[in-house]
């Protein structure tokens, strides 16, 4: 009895600990140990070796993927963090009606991925869409038709990307804004400094953590982007947009190569953990530092 | 002087407003088009007002058209999605909280390291883990079930909602739990009388949070369900993507805002702990 009061924490958070050890670590050496194998519909448990690491790296359709990964990647990075930045600052200017322009920047956030690529999926669509609006203005040439146009649809994935999470950049920016002392801008103001400068050379200097953050929030959101994809172009036309995730579900599920398929997973976990294992080391430090 | 600052507020404004047109043109393209008459949408474009309101491509959206088995509607999945998400979000929470509880205010050796195997299962890219999901649902002949989708759910929400507790119990002084301690209360005396009913705000967020992710889910249910067992979002781009000759843009645009429904009006009711569940759970520590 005594035993089980002491015991009591430990017991309770056996469950859930035994549930991730298992579900989640269990299952990731689970695929890596699949990938190093020979496997195809069902997976075969005979040792292969780095076969299917070098087959995936000889397929053009990886490197369509990562090269996709890269491009959706950078572009997504920048134009979020921009927008967050520019309405970040522009919202801490004692705006008057800040709450209900938060809410109509962020509302994109409680949307899904396929609501999302289903509305931009029409916006954007070749005869119907933007391009018919700005046609019947007068402008009988313009063409807008990147959603079908092989090496464009890339772009429009970043587009509604974009427009879905930099409204949340943007409130994570405000709350870095917000935490950072105000007599630090005063006394700025007091030596003259114009606001501008102020913000440049003091205040997003400061916010280097903030900054960090948000690119590991976006990188991480990219690598495993995989609904929007699916919802605006479903990897196409053709293999044009691909990307890693969509990859790794159609070599799993689409042509029964399980092994190829976990060898991309593991790809997509490494390099998820290449910058997120750095990132959480320095985070636990610094509230280690706090305490 | 005052010259200088009225322009710099109106160039403020300008920006400030100009990113409202950005953030709310698909919301209100959805909404005209879901409208409208599919012969208004052929002859007019995507920002013109239909001549009448017309709710025929939602009732088609949600109920169908009657036309025997190629007809999808949301309905049914709808019920699909409450059915695995209100489950999954219970049991995650649950977890949760005592999980967060029993890590910070009884704290044994090696609580940190369960906390860190936490924190970095929920970074995973799902992918990692889908093959031997599918697998182990199968094994336990729950695949294509709300049943499996719950569980997978409640599993991979684990990581968050403890993550959500862990934080928030931190924060709060240990003093009334040695001082409860000395008194002779127990684990769960302690939970109850002193720790959750202080746990309201955390709570919210952690119940919102999951609820956001479990409905908005597509990669698990397209993975682990098909037929009549999908939830909502595969419903919605199976209906997006049919390969019918004529193409219904009204009922696909009546069907997304459906699909979107539950959590747009949980973020206009509570949009502020639906922006502090979403900063908790990534930006960490």
């Amino acid at each position: 009895m005594e035993w089980l009061k002491k015991n009591l924490p430990k017991i309770v958070v056996a469950p859930s600990f035994a549930v991730l050890l298992w579900f989640v670590y269990g299952f990731i050496a689970w695929t890596f140990y699949v990938s190093l194998t020979n496997s195809k519909l069902l997976p075969n448990y005979e040792f292969w070796g780095i076969h299917q690491y070098i087959r995936l790296w000889q397929m053009p359709r990886w490197h369509v993927a990562v090269e996709n990964l890269f491009i959706f990647t950078i572009l997504f990075i920048i134009l979020c963090i921009f927008i967050g930045v520019i309405l970040s600052i522009f919202l801490d200017q004692k705006i008057r009606s800040e709450g209900f322009l938060k809410t109509i920047y962020l509302y994109p956030m409680a949307l899904s991925f396929i609501v999302t690529g289903t509305a931009w999926k029409w916006i954007l669509n070749p005869t119907m869409g933007i391009e018919k609006f700005v046609n019947q203005l007068g402008f009988e040439n313009f063409q807008f038709d990147w959603l079908v146009t092989p090496g464009m649809s890339i772009y429009t994935i970043v587009i509604a990307g974009v427009w879905q999470s930099s409204g949340f950049i943007m409130a994570i920016f405000l709350a870095g804004l917000r935490s950072i002392d105000d007599e630090v801008i005063k006394a700025a103001k007091v030596d003259g400094a114009s606001t501008i400068s102020i913000y440049m050379k003091i205040v997003l200097p400061m916010m280097r953590p903030v900054f960090m953050s948000a690119i590991v929030i976006l990188v991480h959101l990219s690598i495993k982007s995989y609904d929007l994809v699916i919802a605006l172009t479903a990897g196409g036309p053709g293999i044009s947009s691909d990307m890693p995730a969509v990859f790794m579900t159609k070599m799993a599920f689409g042509r029964s190569e399980i092994g190829l398929a976990s060898a991309s997973a593991i790809m997509m976990f490494a390099t998820v953990s290449a910058i997120i294992v750095p990132y959480l080391y320095s985070e636990l430090r610094r509230e280690q530092d706090v305490k | 002087m005052l010259n200088k600052i009225n322009f710099s507020r109106i160039f403020l404004f300008l920006i400030l407003g100009l990113f409202v047109f950005y953030y709310i043109t698909p919301l209100y393209v959805m909404i005209v088009t879901s409208l409208k008459s599919m012969n208004e949408i052929r002859e007019g474009n995507l920002f013109s007002l239909p001549s009448t309101i017309n709710f025929d491509a939602w009732k088609i959206a949600w109920g169908g058209r009657g036309e025997g088995t190629s007809d999808t509607f949301l309905k049914p999945y709808f019920f699909n999605s409450l059915k695995i998400t209100i489950p999954a979000l219970i049991i995650s929470t649950l977890l949760g909280a005592i999980n967060g509880y029993a890590l910070t205010k009884w704290k044994f050796k090696g609580a940190n390291l369960i906390f860190l195997l936490f924190l970095f299962g929920t970074f995973i890219p799902y992918q990692a883990i889908l093959l031997p999901m599918a697998r182990t649902l199968g094994f336990l002949g729950i695949s294509n079930s709300p049943i499996g989708l719950i569980l997978v759910h409640s599993v991979y929400g684990l990581g968050f909602t403890t993550l959500f507790f862990r934080n928030y119990y931190v924060s709060i002084s240990d003093e009334i739990v040695k001082a409860a301690k000395v008194d002779g209360a127990g684990f769960f005396k302690i939970f109850f009388t002193i720790l959750l009913p202080i746990s309201l705000p955390i709570l919210v967020v952690t119940i919102i949070f999951q609820f956001t992710q479990i409905w908005n889910d597509f990669l698990f249910g397209v993975t682990f369900s098909f037929g009549e067992h999908a939830p909502i979002q595969v419903a919605l781009n199976n209906m997006v993507l049919t390969s019918a000759s004529v193409k219904y843009y009204n009922v696909d645009m009546a069907a997304a805002i459906m699909a979107a429904l539950p959590t747009l009006v949980i973020y206009i009711l509570a949009g502020n702990y639906f922006i502090k569940g979403l900063t908790a759970g990534s930006v960490k520590g």
